[in-house]
Parts: C-alpha cells; sequence; structure tokens
C-alpha cells in the first residue's frame, strides 16, 4: 500500500481525464463568471469563451498553469473593456504553458494583454484593438509578454496601441510571425531580449514598423541575436501618438525597421517601402543612463537581401527638410547615427546609407550627414533559428 | 485593563444577546480546519474567528494590530488580525514580515464609517496552509451578520466622507483571489506584506505580542517604519515609508512590477532605481508625457505623482484598489520632491521626436 500511494498520487496530478472544458457565455455578470472559471480552473483545463460581447469593468487574470483559453474566433468572441475601472491591463496571465486562442481584446484602459513571467506561453489567433483608431488615450501594449522564456506569437492582430503593438520584453527564445501590426506607434518591438525570430509579418500604418532595443538600468539586458526577415515592412506614416517620456516618443513617423544598441540583429530578405524617414535605421541610445552594465552602441548589425520601395521621402528629422533637399529630394533608405564600430556593422542592400555622424548622446543638431559605406564590416553568423517546444507548436496549429 | 474591557464587551454582548436572542455567542475556539485544509468555506463565520460575528469580537488568540504606515485603500478604515494557533509561536526576523506558523491567519476588514458607525463590506483573509499562503476575500452581506466568499471579487458602490470633510461616491472594489496575489505574490508564491516588524514596530504592541507568547524574541535593535504622517518625523522617513508600504510590494525585484526596473522599498540605495531621473519603460501613457518617475526639485514633471493623482485604469498607480486620489499623500511627496535638490550639471539629452 505504501508503494501504491506515490504512483496513485502522481497519476491522479498527470492525468488528462480530470480535465475539463468550461464554456462561459456572454451576458448578465460576465465579469464575475468568466474570472471565476478562470480562477476555479486546474492545470489542463479549457476555458472556452462563447461567441459574442462581453462588457468587462475589471481587467481578467490566470494564475494557473497549462489552461487554454479559447475563443470562437477573433472576430467572434469580443472581450471589451470599455467600462474598465480597474486593473492596468485587459488579460493578465502569470502562469506557465497556456495557450491563448480565437478571441479579441478590444479597447483596454492599459495594456490589451499582459502575460508576465509566463514562460512557453502562446498567443494564436488573437486580437487587440483599441477600435477609435490611434490615439494618445488608447493604452500602451497590445500583446505584452514579459520575463519569459519561450514565447509564441502567431498570427495575431494588434491595432492602436499608443505604444507597441506586439512587445516582447526581457525574455529569450521568441517568436513572432505572421502577424499583422496596424496603427499603432511600434507595431512589434524586441526589447531587452535574446533570440528572436520575427518573420512573416505585416507591420503597415504606424509610426514605426519592427524595433529591436535595449535599454538601461532593467533586471534583463544585453539584447541580442535576433532576426527579423521576410517581413512587409511598408507605408509606416502614423504620426507619433505617444506620451512623451516613452522611449518609443521618439521614434520619428516613418521608420521602417529600427535597431538600437543591439547585439547581432540580422534583417533579411524583407520588403521595405513607403517609409518616409527610412527604412531601416541603426543607432545608439540617445539618452543619459547610469548603468555601468548596459553597452548603448549597435554591434553586430547585419542588413542585407531586403528589397527596398521608396523611402526618406518625408524625413521626420530635425532639419529632415533641407537634408532631404540636398540629397535630391529624399533621403537614402538606410540611415545610420554614426555610432558603433563601422567594422561591427555590415550593410550589404544595394542602396545608399545615410551616416548622420554623431557622437554617442550628442544632439541632433550637432549631426554631420553624409553618406556612409558600411558594405565592408563583418558581422557574426546569422543566429541560429529558434525552435520552441513542439507542444507550442501543436497548440499553435 | 484589556481583560477587564474583554470581560465588559463579552458582559455586553451577552447582555444583548439576551434582549435582542438574535446575537449568537459562539464559544468555539478558531476553526483550525478550516484555515489549514484545502478548501473555501462558503461563509467567513465558518473560521470561528470571532466570537460574536456581527461585533466582530476576536476569538481568543485572534490579536488586533496596527501599522506605522499602512496601505492606502480608498480612505477605507481597516480593522487588522492576526491568529497564532495554540501551542505555536511566530517568529521575529528583522527584515521580513513575521514569520507566521503553519496555521496561522491574518484577517483585515475594510469598511467605512456610515452614518457614525462602521460598516464593514469586505474581509480579506490570509492563510498559512502546509502548501502556502492563500488569499481569499469574503464580502458582507447587507445585514453585517455575516460574509460570504467572493472569489471572482466584486464591485460595491460606497459613499463615504474623506477626512477634508468632502463627500466621496466611488465604484470600491473588491479583489478577486487573483488580484490578491498580484500585491501579495513574491517570486510566485503568495506572501503577507503588512505585519513586518518594522511597520508593525511602534514601541508597544510587538512588546505586547512578546508578553502574550505569541512572537519568540524582540531585539532591541528591531527596525521601525516612520508613520507617513507624523509631521515630527523628517520628511524623507515619511515619504520613504510611504512609498515602502503602498508601493514596494509590486516594486522590488521579486514583485510583480519587477520588469520596471523601479524599487520602492524603504532601504533602496540605488538612487536610479528609486526612481530620480529615471526614465519610464513599459509605462505607455502613465508617462503622461514627463521624462522621468522622479524628477528632482520638480513633482510637477515627476511621473510618479503624476500616476498618483489619476485615477484612469490605465495610468493610475497602484494599479488595483485606489479609485480615489490620496491627497495627503500627494501632498508628502510633493514636498518631498520639491525638496530634492536639483542636478544642476544635468544635461538630459533629448532625443529627436518629430
Amino acid at each position: 500500500m505504501k508503494l501504491i500511494l506515490p504512483f496513485a498520487a502522481l497519476a491522479i496530478i498527470a492525468s488528462p481525464a480530470l480535465a475539463k472544458t468550461v464554456t462561459v457565455a456572454p451576458g448578465a455578470d460576465a465579469q464575475s463568471r468568466l474570472q471565476g472559471a478562470l480562477i476555479e480552473a486546474t492545470p489542463g483545463d479549457v476555458i472556452e469563451i462563447g461567441a459574442g460581447r462581453f462588457e468587462l469593468t475589471d481587467g481578467l487574470s490566470l494564475d494557473v498553469d497549462k489552461v487554454t483559453v479559447r475563443g470562437a474566433g477573433p472576430d467572434k468572441t469580443i472581450l471589451s473593456f470599455k467600462g474598465q475601472l480597474g486593473a492596468g491591463e485587459g488579460l493578465l496571465v502569470t502562469s506557465d504553458d497556456v495557450v491563448l486562442r480565437g478571441f479579441a481584446v478590444e479597447d483596454s484602459k492599459g495594456d490589451g494583454i499582459k502575460t508576465k513571467g509566463a514562460d512557453r506561453i502562446v498567443y494564436k489567433n488573437v486580437r487587440v484593438e483599441w477600435t477609435g483608431g490611434p490615439k494618445e488615450t488608447n493604452g500602451a501594449y497590445g500583446i505584452y509578454p514579459v520575463e519569459s522564456s519561450d514565447v509564441l506569437i502567431d498570427s495575431v492582430i494588434v491595432k492602436g496601441a499608443s505604444d507597441a503593438g506586439i512587445y516582447v520584453g526581457q525574455s529569450k527564445r521568441i517568436i513572432v510571425r505572421n502577424s499583422r501590426a496596424e496603427g499603432n506607434v511600434a507595431g512589434i518591438e524586441i526589447e531587452n531580449s535574446r533570440n528572436a525570430d520575427v518573420y512573416g509579418n505585416t507591420a503597415t500604418h504606424n509610426t514605426g514598423g519592427i524595433l529591436v532595443f535595449d535599454l538601461p538600468n532593467l533586471p534583463v539586458m544585453g539584447g541580442g541575436d535576433i532576426r527579423v526577415f521576410k517581413n512587409m515592412v511598408v507605408d509606416n506614416d502614423t504620426p507619433n501618438f505617444a506620451p512623451k517620456g516613452n522611449i518609443v516618443a521618439t521614434v520619428p513617423t516613418g521608420t521602417g525597421v529600427l535597431v538600437m544598441a543591439n547585439d547581432n540583429v540580422h534583417v533579411f530578405d524583407n520588403d521595405l517601402s513607403g517609409n518616409g524617414t527610412a527604412n531601416v535605421m541603426i543607432i545608439g541610445y540617445p539618452k543619459t543612463f547610469t548603468d555601468a552594465r548596459y553597452n548603448p552602441l549597435p554591434r553586430g548589425i547585419a542588413v542585407g537581401g531586403n528589397r527596398h520601395g521608396k523611402a526618406g521621402f518625408a524625413p521626420k528629422l530635425p532639419g529632415g527638410d533641407q537634408l532631404a533637399a540636398a540629397f535630391g529630394g529624399s533621403l537614402p533608405p538606410i540611415l545610420w547615427d554614426g555610432t558603433g564600430d563601422k567594422a561591427d556593422l555590415a550593410v550589404t542592400d544595394k542602396v545608399a546609407v545615410l551616416g548622420l555622424g554623431l557622437a554617442l548622446g550628442a544632439p541632433p543638431e550637432t549631426a554631420k550627414p553624409a553618406p556612409a559605406d558600411l558594405s565592408k564590416g563583418t558581422t557574426k553568423p546569422q543566429p541560429a533559428k529558434v525552435v520552441l517546444p513542439e507542444a507550442m507548436e501543436a497548440a499553435a496549429r | 485593563m484589556k481583560l477587564a474591557q474583554h470581560i465588559a464587551a463579552t458582559v455586553s454582548a451577552c447582555a444583548a444577546l439576551v434582549i435582542l436572542g438574535a446575537a449568537v455567542e459562539d464559544a468555539r475556539g478558531v476553526n483550525d480546519a478550516a484555515i489549514i485544509g484545502d478548501g473555501y468555506p462558503a461563509k467567513l463565520s465558518e473560521f470561528h474567528l470571532f466570537t460574536d460575528i456581527a461585533a466582530r469580537t476576536p476569538a481568543p488568540r485572534v490579536t488586533s494590530y496596527t501599522l506605522n504606515t499602512p496601505l492606502f485603500s480608498d480612505y477605507a478604515e481597516k480593522q487588522r488580525y492576526l491568529y497564532v494557533p495554540g501551542g505555536k509561536i511566530a517568529a521575529y526576523d528583522p527584515d521580513k514580515v513575521i514569520d507566521l506558523p503553519v496555521g496561522s491567519a491574518l484577517v483585515k476588514t475594510f469598511g467605512y464609517q456610515q452614518s457614525g458607525k462602521f460598516k464593514a463590506l469586505e474581509t480579506r483573509l490570509l492563510l498559512h496552509r502546509a502548501s502556502g499562503w492563500v488569499a481569499i476575500p469574503y464580502v458582507w452581506n447587507a445585514d453585517g451578520t455575516d460574509a460570504v466568499l467572493k472569489r471572482a471579487g466584486t464591485r460595491i458602490p460606497v459613499t463615504f466622507t474623506d477626512p477634508s470633510g468632502q463627500s466621496r461616491t466611488i465604484s470600491y472594489s473588491v479583489p478577486n483571489q487573483n488580484q490578491c496575489k498580484d500585491c501579495h505574490a513574491l517570486s510566485g508564491a503568495i506572501t503577507p506584506i503588512g505585519p513586518k516588524i518594522r511597520n508593525l514596530n511602534d514601541g508597544k504592541q510587538l512588546q505586547a505580542l512578546l508578553k502574550a507568547g505569541m512572537i519568540d524574541r524582540l531585539p532591541a535593535d528591531a527596525p521601525r517604519l516612520a508613520r507617513w504622517d507624523d509631521a515630527a518625523t523628517p520628511l524623507a522617513d515619511r515619504a520613504r515609508a510611504y512609498l515602502e508600504t503602498n508601493c514596494a510590494h509590486c516594486h522590488n525585484p521579486n514583485g510583480a512590477a519587477s520588469n520596471s526596473g523601479l524599487y520602492l522599498d524603504w532601504k533602496q540605495a540605488d538612487a536610479n532605481a528609486r526612481g530620480i531621473l529615471k526614465h519610464p519603460v513599459a509605462a505607455g501613457r502613465g508617462s503622461g508625457s514627463n521624462e522621468f518617475d522622479i524628477d528632482p526639485g520638480h513633482p510637477e514633471r515627476s511621473i510618479l505623482i503624476f500616476r498618483m493623482e489619476s485615477t484612469d485604469p490605465g495610468i493610475a498607480m497602484p494599479e488595483l484598489g485606489r479609485a480615489t486620489v490620496h491627497a495627503e499623500a500627494i501632498a508628502l511627496l510633493t514636498r518631498w520632491i520639491s525638496d530634492m535638490p536639483t542636478d544642476g550639471n544635468r544635461t538630459g539629452v533629448k532625443a529627436t521626436r518629430n
């Protein structure tokens, strides 16, 4: 008997027979019924949110491992936070092995969906939208995994975030693919993170399309080993509507791909067009900082094999108009602020590069713009493909 | 004296029993099985934490306590009790919450004065089970005769008069069980926040706990957190005590706001981590168009003040449990930031902005 007990206990914990599907329909008291289902879930459960509109007054949260939250589709199951009175996000997930798929979060007062310290998180076919279009009063981040290992974001749509539509921060092993970011300040942003593949996405009508940043004074720093490829980064032309103070408030309207203070970032095989300031920008961290561990320079940045449409025709840089006039009406499609070691930057796209000749942290008025040749630099080989656990891929099929 | 009061209260409660025949004196001790069991009892009364639940007369070993600097929760009054089961003792810890043994409970009842009487709205329990702490909310019925479990939380419309005499009507939020965890989780595990030695240390109540045999020791050099509202205490100590209690449960390296890099515990030595000239990370519109969390000498340019002044859920800090602005605390922190020396040599490099 004594020998059998531990095995019996194990069987109960592991048994999928105990997993259940709980269905929550829209209607009266949806807040309490849906939140109650999320609280009472046990590992293995599926919380199925029915088709229809859920008018919610508070943020929802999930803190149980191995739960799938599934709706009837991003246009059918709508969690509306128009009447939200509390909490900093629409949905907060703080547990591991969670799958979110087939529903929409609309008009949350803060972030849309935040997953913090949630490892092996899958976002599939989810929509986060601020329905009034780009506005400074919209919430900050649409899809917001932070401090997590193994993040899969697949086929999501994010519109109207006043900071970043898809924002992955302080995480490692990340895939963002087949998604659409439209009308946000930053379309897709990978920040202070290692090993990310960003591919097959469309970033359009944002202020900036795809951003790869590393910032100081954070628990996780040293971002890098990132591949940005096969994306459509086109017509990013929405005036910057981020509240000042945030780093993305400094992103010029009309930015395609922006790489700042990062290590070993490869940007290749993308379609880049219609970005009025630049299709690609490579820069150092421009603000003051006090963190001795932080490297503010871009290094190991490789840009090659991209297809460039028109760019630089409306540069939102100080003195941009005069600069464009000096270059015959529009700036070159690739812009480098002049920071970092030129020998460690490799731009092999067959287009011109504008160097600003700035020292790190120097004000833009001190720029000495001139064509720059970065084609001779050498970087590390492309980072290896990000491979996530098969269970995550299976959950996203 | 205390005993006499207790007897008096018991006598009057008995008298009430005789006269009304309604209130039931509960002679049983605290229901230890309800505390340490796996379940979530449907009613607060099932715990027997009170000998008379309507009067909220605490059961034996259920001891009331206060904090030097409490968490602000929409001007709600709070009645706090701790329970240590018989035969057990809590351990002194100078840095953390007193180490309460398995079987202990923390009981916090929230309410407001209504027509000159305290009206309870909710009671939050923190129960120390063998598997760790659990947090659960109970909402009082209209008669104030019991409270029922509400794991999903709720909202209650409340009108009350704030300390300045102003009448306020708010949608009072009873947190759901996950929201309890948002504030109470350290490295993912639920932990009590309030009864830290430093915040209990008012020169009296720790001595009383020691005398009652509820804590194991009390060194003379026990740390002491300032009272935020004690005008005789240095401004910086009061301000940092307020931030410690109201912010540092999230804003610490193991808390819910760990990713912000803003750490507001009372002993934080790194000025940038404390917010001084610190840029926001994921504040979004919570920045209020300001560059720094704390801009020394400039409360009007400090994100910290901006977020405390807002009740918009996308901006307000703390994120939970605050539908009103704590005017007195803002006055304190504004004065604290105003008095900070400005950094004359700062050459904040402005990035490009269209």
